[in-house]
């Protein structure tokens, strides 16, 4: 029993890693690479507005959240701005970037254990003989909220459908008065904004350290690969799949063999289906 | 009203006159010719001899990263972005464990078997993402080595994260940085004369567009997987003679440092060269060497330079020095 | 009784909501010259995509010398010697002209067709060039195709789809975007592509100098097909003009 709910907590934090990649990706077809080191900045901030400003929690969450959608929002206008539409360009500057941001806080030495954030709730609570406590149960439930806002966000509001039009043909959006440029800075805006709520719920679980960037990206690529890029169910899939599977793996083999999983399913969904379970190989009828 | 110029760009005359037969005709235009191409080929053929232990090391190093910035090229030439030169030279470097402690198989084959076998197992690892859009490539590549290295760290196989020494060196220090030097300097020439001919014309109209390729009867998947072998096989040997020439095998050989480092060389140099990527590589790694102390800051650097080449210089500092080689500006009063 | 070497049955495709073929039948005969017409919207392209392999079909099949070829890879249908040109040419312009020939030489159909090595490639793609009209002499093969107006454009696509030496041809509206004189210049190309007896299938909206050339044509309305014959059949046919030119309404018959 235990194995299922730590499994549905690990899957839903899987899904939260990815939810912000996959939200920029999916309505703006920019691939954010830098992702990760958003994610974790903006905890750092969340860290700053508690520790350096004494702002209580929700002053320094909203704090964070505004300042880390600013900065993927200028993100786009400084860097982006001049390379979108050459894939190499895109790719490499997102890339680039996300590792300066977590190079140089690793050599600001920004981790040990005073860099952590206390739990948004306390205590917890027995369901079904497992004792989860809230901070665990925030993070079912602010995965729960931000994918199914996601999924209703880009397919069923005006805005998400006009990025997504965006996203499949430019030209034909241009000419109906929707520009590129805006679009893109706001889903970046936007992504990063939930990577935001995304950290607030997942970090204080541990201990925070540049290095989680990576962390955060390799899994947020790994839900995209196996779930399917531009899926939200294929994310919430990929989530379960790799979450699952790598509970599964630490109660039958140990603990240290579960970051192999990734690895296999990913071999695995190349060899069988390589867009991804819900993928779909779109590849040779765009373009014609 | 102040007259507006613009800059105007005309072929040096000496350019003019070698582009045709009459290269041969004057000592100077041969030399105009073969300096710039001969010159830093002699530069790196004699330049160990004079060189200290240390400083061979970094040449060493910066003809490793010059393979692994080549072999980026190359696949960016053929419409493939690679975010992970480490997944090749991290899996070359694993094969030299196998082959040389395992199977006991002397230096002179096991690098050539590790470059091979390293071409083998990433050509097909990577062959089903060349049927899907160009960021799966992107992202499978630069996921493959980080979890690559997490598995090793896991399962501790053939050192885990001690890493694994004692594998066997070269007869001399200057065998392999030689070595090292000469596959460099051909891999230009080769890859250059390879994009050149009709194979790398097939690869370049892939890039270009690949549905029309399609239409003319070729199979372009196929094309796409053998152009990921030859860069594999390209990386996997830079990683080959990098755990021979320390002779230590460690889970630091799929680090960022080694996909970072090409990417900033190309985007440095000029992307699409080859000698772009190859001065690129020349120029950070002994940059990156005077900045030790900065320690971590470096990767911070290298991503620097690497977007402000990419927004400020797009086309690369080859392509700006080719340009002033050969051409002479003048202001011309716009009409 | 001559080969049928395109068999096209109830090909249907539905793209989300949109129908862009309906139900879709036809065959073509080795040496037909079948032309396809309709008003912009009607399907043309669509169905050229579906027959080539760019496009999977939602419903139906296509048969290609009795093979099955339906959902193919497009160079697999490529190789087994379907060629087509783009409505707006795919060229690679920031190369020689003729090296957009070099591509189709080196596919393996055209290395199987030759046999083995055929000498140098370069001399091949300009003496296919020189017969298309580029004058060798004028160095007009040597262009950079970027550089080249829109007539030699079309004409260099032509020569990239027939570099690959098919059995079927599709064009697809190659003449539309030339001048007249231009026109003039590459009908003859057409006509000794007939003569020679290559299979073709030309779509178009110049219909009279489509007539000239085809035996056959077929008329694309909304994904489906509304009528096939001949030229003159076609021309006399009403819903044909309906199709064009619109329905008259109460109103206007009444002026």
């Amino acid at each position: 029993m235990s194995l299922l709910i730590y499994g549905l907590i690990q899957s839903i934090t899987l899904a939260l890693y990815a939810v912000g990649f996959s939200l920029v990706y999916g309505v703006s077809g920019i691939a954010n690479f830098s992702h990760g080191a958003i994610y974790i900045l903006s905890g750092y901030l969340i860290w700053a507005g508690l520790n350096l400003l004494n702002f209580p929690y929700a002053l320094s969450f909203l704090m964070a959240i505004c300042l880390t959608g600013f900065l993927g929002f200028s993100f786009y206008w400084i860097l982006l701005y001049r390379v979108r539409g050459i894939p190499l360009a895109e790719l490499v500057v997102t890339f680039a970037s996300g590792v300066a941001i977590l190079e140089l806080m690793t050599w600001a030495g920004f981790s040990g254990i005073r860099y952590s954030l206390p739990p948004v709730v306390f205590g917890s609570v027995e369901v079904f003989d497992v004792s989860l406590d809230y901070q665990r149960l925030m993070v079912l439930g602010t995965g729960i909220f931000l994918v199914l806002g996601l999924y209703l966000f880009v397919h069923h509001t005006r805005i998400g459908l006009a990025f997504r039009a965006m996203a499949q043909s430019e030209r034909t959006a241009l000419s109906i008065g929707i520009e590129s440029d805006w679009v893109g800075s706001l889903s970046m805006a936007l992504g990063s904004a939930v990577s935001a709520v995304s950290a607030v719920a997942i970090l204080p679980l541990g201990i925070m350290e540049p290095t989680i960037g990576y962390e955060v990206l390799i899994y947020a690529l790994a839900v995209a690969i196996v779930g399917g890029l531009e899926s939200t169910p294929g994310m919430v899939a990929g989530g379960f799949v790799i979450g699952y599977g790598q509970l599964i793996t630490a109660k039958f083999f140990g603990p240290k063999w579960m970051i192999i999983v990734p690895l296999l399913i990913i071999i695995l969904v190349l060899a069988v289906k390589p867009s991804g379970i819900f993928g779909k190989m779109k590849e040779l009828e765009e373009r014609v | 009203m102040k007259a507006r110029v613009r800059k105007k760009r005309l072929d040096r005359g000496i350019k003019a006159r070698t582009d045709t037969i009459f290269l041969v005709a004057s000592w100077k235009d041969i030399l105009y010719v073969l300096m710039p191409r001969a010159l830093p080929v002699l530069i790196l053929l004699l330049i160990p001899l004079f060189l200290g232990h240390y400083e061979n090391k970094v040449l060493f190093h910066a003809c490793v990263y010059g393979l692994l910035a080549l072999s980026f090229d190359f696949l960016a030439n053929c419409g493939l972005f690679s975010l992970g030169q480490s997944f090749f030279f991290g899996v070359g470097c694993y094969f030299v464990g196998i082959y040389d402690k395992f199977l006991q198989i002397p230096i002179y084959l096991s690098i050539p078997f590790s470059a091979i076998s390293t071409g083998v197992v990433c050509a097909a690892l990577l062959s089903p993402v060349v049927r899907l859009r160009g960021v799966y490539f992107a992202m499978i590549t630069l996921i493959l080595p980080m979890l690559l290295m997490k598995l090793v760290e896991a399962t501790g196989v053939m050192g885990g994260s001690h890493g694994m020494p004692g594998i066997k060196g070269f007869p001399n220090e200057e065998v392999g940085v030689y070595l090292g030097i000469i596959t460099f300097l051909f891999l230009i020439f080769f890859l250059r004369r390879l994009m050149g001919s009709d194979y790398g014309l097939v690869l370049r109209a892939i890039k270009e567009d690949d549905r029309s390729v399609m239409s003319s009867a070729i199979n372009i998947y196929w094309y796409k997987v053998q152009a990921i072998f030859i860069a594999a096989c390209i990386g996997g040997f830079a990683g080959a003679i990098t755990t021979h020439h320390f002779q230590f095998l460690g889970m630091s050989s799929f680090a960022l440092d080694y996909s970072i480092l090409p990417i900033a060389a190309t985007a440095l140099g000029g992307q699409g060269t080859f000698a772009g990527a190859a001065l690129g590589s020349m120029i950070l790694v002994p940059l990156s060497e005077l900045l030790r102390e900065l320690g971590g800051l470096r990767m911070a650097l290298y991503c620097g330079i690497l977007v402000s080449c990419i927004l400020l210089l797009p086309e690369g500092l080859f392509h700006f020095l080719s340009r002033r080689y050969h051409q002479f500006q003048v202001e011309a009063k716009v009409e | 009784m001559a080969e049928v070497l395109l068999e096209v049955k109830g090909l249907v495709k539905r793209f989300g909501g949109v129908i862009a073929t309906n139900n879709i039948s036809f065959q073509i005969q080795r040496g037909d010259f079948l032309g396809i017409i309709g008003p912009n919207g009607s399907g043309k392209t669509t169905l050229v995509n579906l027959i080539t392999g760019f496009v999977k079909p939602t419903e139906g099949k296509v048969f290609f010398k009795g093979t099955d070829i339906t959902g193919l890879m497009p160079y697999k249908i490529a190789d087994l010697g379907i060629s087509r040109t783009f409505q707006m040419p795919r060229l690679f312009y920031h190369m020689p002209a003729f090296k957009n020939l070099i591509i189709p030489l080196k596919s393996t159909r055209v290395k199987k067709i030759l046999g083995g090595d055929y000498g140098e490639r370069d001399d091949m793609a300009i003496d296919l060039l020189d017969d298309m009209g580029f004058e060798r002499d004028s160095m007009v093969p040597f262009k950079e195709t970027g550089n080249l107006p829109h007539g030699y454009l079309k004409r260099l696509d032509l020569a990239r789809a027939l570099a690959l030496r098919p059995e079927l041809l599709i064009l697809d509206e190659l003449f539309s975007g030339m001048s007249m004189s231009e026109v003039a210049g590459t009908l003859p190309i057409i006509e000794r592509l007939v003569m020679e007896g290559m299979t073709i299938v030309m779509i178009e909206h110049r219909l009279k100098e489509l007539f000239r050339v085809a035996k056959k044509v077929m008329v694309l309305n909304f994904g489906e097909k509304i009528m096939e014959g001949t030229p003159q059949e076609i021309m006399a046919d009403r819903r044909v003009r309906e199709a064009y030119l619109g329905v008259e309404t109460e109103e206007e018959s009444l002026e």
